[in-house]
């Protein structure tokens, strides 16, 4: 009967380790089972992307719909690429979205916000171009302006 | 010029002494990991070293778990507070813990309580000739006494690792939540966001993976390697911590330079 | 020289070395069938190491080793195994494995080498255990066992398959007299009851001189007598009568090698 205590410890060992797993899935890193169907790739060219790194979130009325997979220079226009992944059920970006880098709290992470467009007809696929972009804000930049506008006053 | 020479013989001798021991170390573990297991056999004696080496780890890897992460929370707490973002403390708990902390002490901790008792154990075998007459018998030790014991190493880090994570993250929430009053909806919010289940978690389990392979095979084959007297098997077991604890601490910078190098 | 009729291992030339040490050199031994044969030796000589090579757990340099007429060191795994089942071994220190009962220690070579059905093995286990007198003790974990005790379980064990040949690596060490006695008697009726042949590797004379009927002294990387009891006993080579006898001094020498005692004494000055 010795065995018997050494299965039920064993077995228990076993779902305590498979809880544990759940609990690290759902509630740490809030995998749901319902979505994944695939993604779709958008661009953005942005004056500034400072402080946005690839994994921070794409979101929609502060909604996540996807993520910042790749950040690059376009060498045309010396501007920064945004390269996001949004998920395939977003499929109502029209083409006249604007996209801007905001920041979650005064000091927090950044972050894309897309805000959609009226032009009904023409929705955004894979591969195409956000033009419409508003850069990070800088906070040295907002201060030095700040105080430029003090001292003019 | 003779002591010269003398000395780069003795240093000759003791690499050659090195290189052949990881030789034979490797022929255990391609023995034991290819022996081809007995069904019938081998799956009790794999419970009960599941049994010996997972479960009886697992009280000192949920009081560890639970200490460091109610002591995360609380440094995380003292420094995140002054910019006004407690509410991240969960995030920093979760990450610190799944990416880095949980597979590393988890696997520290392994080498001395499951690691150091595998090594005694097969050196005592060992000694006494339990494993030569197990040979004489016509069973082949390294069937029957060291892969069940590989294997149950290897699955059971993994198990303890999570075990850890998630017992961590639970005291760094006892911690945070109720003691030092972060609001429970932004902690979870928080750490939901940031915390990705296939590049973090995920990878922490890789990370887990790779210690159980290298932590139990130094355990076994240090016993398995042992010098059959009493002495032999201390050294044995001092060995077995230092190297396995040295090789995770190693292979974690390699590996999260591979894993998370380009964040 | 009857004894010679039928013999059941012949090593012939046997050459082992240890780095660049001889441990035996062109050796020759021959053990009669069903009989007791004793190996005995000085410590350090290679007794242990010989009852390796027999199990084929050791190579030697050259030299055959029949058993049969199979050559073990020259076997393949497979071979070695089946021949192996024919050889029992108790080690010096019993070599019970300590994570199973006395039960399932004797069963265990059954186990590996036949499918007899579970009845049948138990049937056998007790029967090996009723002739060691331990059937009592089957339930038992190998560390509640006495030292003596536990060898004789693990006596029940190298002939749980009933092999031709039984080899005792140093029985009688560290026993006390008792158990000693039981030891000696046991190993000589079992070889009487079930026709094995014996081979007692040891360096206690008395005991060993009395259930061997033939014996071997090994030294110096050989074989430096060999015979009968009676005829050891009347053998005149100072070296065989300092051992037999157990004197202190003789051709094996109580000093270690070292410089002169006077002049040693005399450089502290």
């Amino acid at each position: 009967m010795r065995n018997r205590g050494i299965e039920l410890g064993v077995g228990v060992f076993m779902l305590v380790g498979m809880l544990s797993l759940a609990m690290l899935a759902i509630s740490v890193s809030g995998l749901t089972l319902a979505k994944q169907e695939g993604s779709y790739k958008i661009y953005a060219r942005f004056e500034n992307a400072g402080g946005l790194t690839a994994r921070s979130k794409v979101t929609m009325s502060g909604v996540a719909i996807g993520k910042v997979t790749n950040i690059s220079i376009d060498r045309q226009k010396l501007m920064a690429l945004v390269e996001m992944e949004i998920n395939a059920d977003v499929d109502y970006l029209t083409s006249d979205s604007s996209a801007s880098i905001l920041t979650a709290g005064l000091l927090g992470e950044k972050y894309v916000g897309i805000t959609t467009g009226a032009a009904d007809d023409e929705i955004l696929k894979e591969g195409d171009f956000i033009e419409d972009t508003q850069s990070s804000l800088v906070l040295e930049e907002l201060i030095g302006k700040f105080l430029f506008n003090q001292a003019s006053e | 010029m003779q002591s010269v020479t003398a000395n780069l013989a003795l240093l000759g001798r003791s690499v050659l002494d090195r290189v052949a021991a990881i030789g034979r170390a490797g022929m255990v573990l391609m023995q034991a990991v290819i022996a081809r297991p007995d069904p019938l056999t081998s799956f009790p004696l794999l419970v009960r070293q599941l049994y010996s080496v997972g479960v009886l780890s697992m009280v000192i890897i949920i009081v560890s778990g639970l200490f460091i992460g109610m002591v995360l929370a609380l440094q995380g707490y003292t420094i995140l507070v002054d910019y006004g973002t407690e509410q991240a403390v969960g995030q920093m708990v979760a990450l610190s813990l799944v990416r880095e902390l949980a597979p590393v002490v988890t696997a520290l901790l392994f080498a001395g309580r499951a690691g150091s008792a595998l090594t005694a154990e097969i050196g005592l075998m060992k000694t006494t000739e339990q494993l030569s007459s197990m040979e004489m018998i016509g069973v082949d030790p390294l069937r029957r006494i060291i892969a069940p014991r590989f294997w149950a190493g290897l699955i059971c880090l993994p198990i303890l690792t999570m075990i850890f994570s998630a017992v961590g993250i639970w005291g760094g929430m006892l911690v945070g939540v109720d003691w030092l009053g972060i609001y429970e909806g932004s902690f979870w919010a928080n750490m939901q966001n940031s915390v990705d289940f296939f590049d973090d978690v995920l990878n922490g389990l890789i990370k887990s993976l790779v210690f159980g392979v290298v932590v139990t095979w130094v355990a076994v084959f240090q016993g398995y390697d042992s010098v059959p007297t009493s002495e032999g098997i201390s050294q044995a077991t001092t060995k077995t911590v230092v190297y396995s604890s040295l090789a995770v601490l190693g292979l974690d910078f390699i590996l999260t330079a591979l894993m998370f190098g380009d964040l | 020289m009857d004894f010679f009729d039928d013999i059941i291992i012949d090593i012939k030339q046997l050459t082992f070395s240890r780095g660049d040490r001889y441990i035996f050199k062109n050796m020759d031994i021959r053990i009669p069938r069903g009989k007791v044969t004793g190996i005995m030796g000085p410590s350090g000589t290679g007794k242990t190491t010989l009852l390796r090579v027999i199990g084929g757990q050791l190579k030697p340099d050259s030299g055959s080793v029949l058993l049969d007429g199979d050559d073990i060191p020259h076997l393949g795994r497979k071979e070695l195994f089946n021949v192996r089942e024919k050889m029992g071994m108790l080690f010096q220190s019993g070599a019970l494995f300590t994570d199973m009962s006395v039960f399932e220690n004797v069963a265990f070579p059954l186990r590996v080498h036949t499918k007899l059905p579970e009845d049948m093995i138990r049937d056998i286990v007790l029967m090996k255990l009723q002739a060691v007198g331990l059937r009592g003790a089957s339930e038992l974990m190998p560390s509640e066992l006495s030292g003596g005790m536990g060898r004789r379980v693990a006596l029940a064990r190298a002939i749980s398959l009933d092999p031709a040949l039984v080899m005792y690596d140093e029985p009688f060490t560290g026993q006390d007299p008792i158990a000693m006695g039981v030891l000696v008697n046991l190993i000589k009726m079992l070889n009487q009851a079930l026709g094995h042949s014996s081979i007692i590797v040891s360096h206690d004379i008395k005991e060993t001189l009395s259930i061997a009927d033939y014996i071997y002294i090994i030294a110096d990387a050989g074989v430096i007598a060999h015979g009968t009891p009676a005829q050891l006993e009347q053998n005149d080579s100072a070296q065989v009568q300092q051992f037999m006898k157990g004197l202190p001094d003789g051709p094996v020498p109580f000093h270690f090698p070292a410089n002169n005692y006077e002049t040693d004494l005399m450089e502290g000055r």
